[in-house]
């Protein structure tokens, strides 16, 4: 059994409270009104007025996308109070958006394993047993991070925030100034109602294989035959069809969405990707931590080489999809695709190429070499390159369209990822310690034990 | 001096990995051992070094990325750099996107291709090379190791004969 080092509950309270101290000031500094966002702008800017209008054409694509027409009729004035609105919107939007990011990194780690440990059980893969309870104890976060991030979503449609661009007011609306034809076709789709039920029923189907394959694993160790294995076995290849039907939507939900004038096709699969591997990279990362406390007895150089060679080799499969997304849009330039690529490229040029380096660059450089992979201190600092690289892939993928060129890795962005660093560190340790670390009746537990390569 | 070699013929691997281990325990030189089929952990018990064959690759699929990104870059950014179809070809890393497949497909045929002539060069290999094949039997279902003799035959026939070994031979080596 796993015990709880003190020192280990004592950290992950400090990156509890400290994180938690820091969004609140992220909501705390950010601007109320728009006289605050002109004294903001002024005090950085000294160019007045035209430095701002400068900012307009470059801000936010899909804010500005339905404005065009209308921006080009006002006056002066007007605009420029439009643009401190526009502006008020993202400085708004960034302690929400910060807080979105790390809510649904974490969130997809968990799933990330999740998906990893259902294929491992379906494939009857005779490695990875002496790992399954790590990977149990990894999602055990799942259901906490469902419920945040459940209120997260909820308090989105209930207009705390603006994150989502097609539930503000009166974008379906034909008489309303802030209506927006392209959204209004989707509303079919992007209405609150049907998204928000989608998602509960998306977080529920997960919880519940989560719960269920838990809990028949842990009654196999005390059963005399193998029917909860076998159960185990369904369970899981039926969720695995469910999964990724429901990654696929759910990508678009809470990911695609936030830029509601562009689509991709393969967007689904990119997402997938982006938390697959950082999910393995958290198995090998936790397993590392408790063989080097002592733990698992039966870990051996051989199985973090297996873990190695799939963050590896799944790090190139993002790789493969991000460059895939990204030079068919580029390629073919048709405006309405390109916009999403021109404001990271523009706006995001650090992060958007850094997460390339830092995703792929790295790893197949540093994970090539067999030996390598079964060095402790490669394989977590690859890990936590391979772990930043996604947190940055996911905020490439949600800032532009939320804050913009407001943008900043700042106190609201560190802190939300201390705070659920801090609530994930904390839930996936307290679970390790309720079950032995070693499944008992497996049948393919024997085999693992002994399993080298 | 006589260049006598022992044949001495298994057929099952698991007695000739034993084998190998007693006779690497005994101090004698083993010169070869043929097998039908892989047998896993043979080198590793023979005491071979590892292989450096995917170091090579790894060099190779460098020349390979080398080689496209110079291709590319002298056709279409050097030598005559056209518009085509608003490609923006002033430079290559604005063109670079539309080179990748290029890019990628050249490393992969440099280092697969030059690994395995490197393989077949390495090992010996080519078409009308004449087999090198001790006793027939050991493509099929025998296994035969090898094993040099200095003045010590008798003491090395009973050695074998303990071992397992279902026929020892001693063969004059020409």
């Amino acid at each position: 059994m796993y015990t709880f080092s003190s020192k280990l509950k004592t950290f992950s309270f400090i990156l509890m409270a400290v994180g938690l101290l820091g969004i609140g000031y992220g909501f705390y500094t950010a601007p109320k009104d728009i006289k605050e966002v002109e004294q903001l702008l002024a005090a950085e800017n000294h160019g007045g007025h035209g430095a701002i209008k400068h900012e307009v054409s470059v801000a936010n694509e899909s804010h500005v996308v339905g404005e065009d027409s209308k921006v080009a009729k006002v006056s002066e004035e007007a605009e420029h109070s439009e643009h401190l609105n526009h502006v008020l919107h993202q400085l708004q939007n960034k302690p929400w958006a910060a807080l979105y990011v790390a809510c649904i990194f974490f969130l997809l780690i968990s799933m990330g394993t999740l998906a990893f440990y259902a294929i491992q059980q379906v494939a009857q893969a005779g490695w990875s047993p002496v790992l399954f309870r790590v990977m149990q104890g990894i999602t055990s976060y799942l259901p906490v991070a469902s419920i945040l991030f459940f209120i997260l979503l909820v308090l989105s449609g209930l207009h705390f925030n603006h994150l989502f661009v097609w539930m503000s007011e009166g974008v379906t609306d034909p008489k309303s100034a802030n209506f927006d034809e392209i959204i209004a076709g989707k509303s079919g789709y992007l209405n609150f109602p049907f998204w928000i039920v989608r998602a509960a029923i998306f977080l529920l189907g997960w919880n519940l294989y989560r719960y269920y394959s838990r809990k028949n694993c842990l009654a196999q160790d005390e059963a005399d035959d193998n029917l909860n294995y076998k159960k185990n076995f369904k369970i899981s290849a039926a969720f695995l069809v469910f999964f990724i039907v429901s990654e696929s939507i759910m990508s678009w939900d809470w990911i695609m969405s936030i830029d509601p004038h562009w689509f991709s096709t393969l967007f689904g699969w990119y997402v997938f990707a982006s938390f697959f591997v950082s999910g393995i990279t958290m198995i090998a990362m936790v397993t590392l931590y408790l063989k080097s406390k002592g733990y698992l007895e039966y870990v051996n150089t051989s199985h973090i080489h297996d873990l190695a060679k799939f963050m590896f080799g799944i790090s190139v499969f993002w790789t493969y999809l991000w460059f895939s997304q990204f030079m068919l849009i580029w390629y073919a330039d048709i405006p309405e695709e390109i916009t999403y690529f021109v404001t990271r490229i523009q706006v995001y040029n650090l992060p958007f190429f850094g997460a390339v380096a830092m995703n792929f660059l790295f790893p197949l450089l540093i994970l090539i070499n067999t030996d390598f992979k079964r060095i402790t201190w490669v394989v977590v600092m690859a890990g936590i390159v391979i772990l930043l690289g996604h947190y940055v892939d996911f905020f490439n993928m949600i800032m532009p369209g939320t804050v913009g060129d407001q943008w900043f890795i700042g106190v609201s962005e560190i802190a939300s990822v201390l705070f659920f660093a801090g609530l994930f560190i904390f839930v996936v340790f307290t679970t390790l310690t309720k079950a032995p670390l070693l499944a008992k009746r497996n049948p393919f537990i024997e085999e693992s034990k002994h399993f080298h390569y | 001096m006589s260049n006598k070699v022992i044949y001495a013929i298994y057929n099952d691997d698991d007695v000739l990995m034993d084998a190998v281990k007693k006779t690497r325990a005994a101090h004698y030189h083993i010169e070869e051992v043929f097998s039908p089929f892989p047998v896993h952990g043979l080198d590793k018990a023979m005491g071979l070094a590892p292989t450096r064959l995917a170091i090579c690759a790894f060099l190779y699929g460098l020349c390979g990325i080398s080689f496209g990104t110079f291709l590319m870059n002298y056709v279409m950014i050097q030598d005559w750099p056209q518009d085509i179809g608003g490609k923006p070809s002033f430079s290559y890393i604005e063109n670079m996107p539309s080179f990748v497949p290029i890019m990628f497909e050249e490393t992969v045929f440099f280092a697969a291709h030059l690994m395995v002539i490197t393989f077949y060069m390495r090992s010996k290999l080519w078409p009308f090379k004449q087999a090198e094949n001790p006793d027939v039997r050991t493509t099929d279902d025998h296994f035969l190791m090898e094993v040099a003799v200095n003045d010590n035959e008798s003491e090395l026939v009973s050695f074998f004969e303990n071992t397992g070994a279902v026929e020892v031979k001693v063969i004059e080596k020409h």
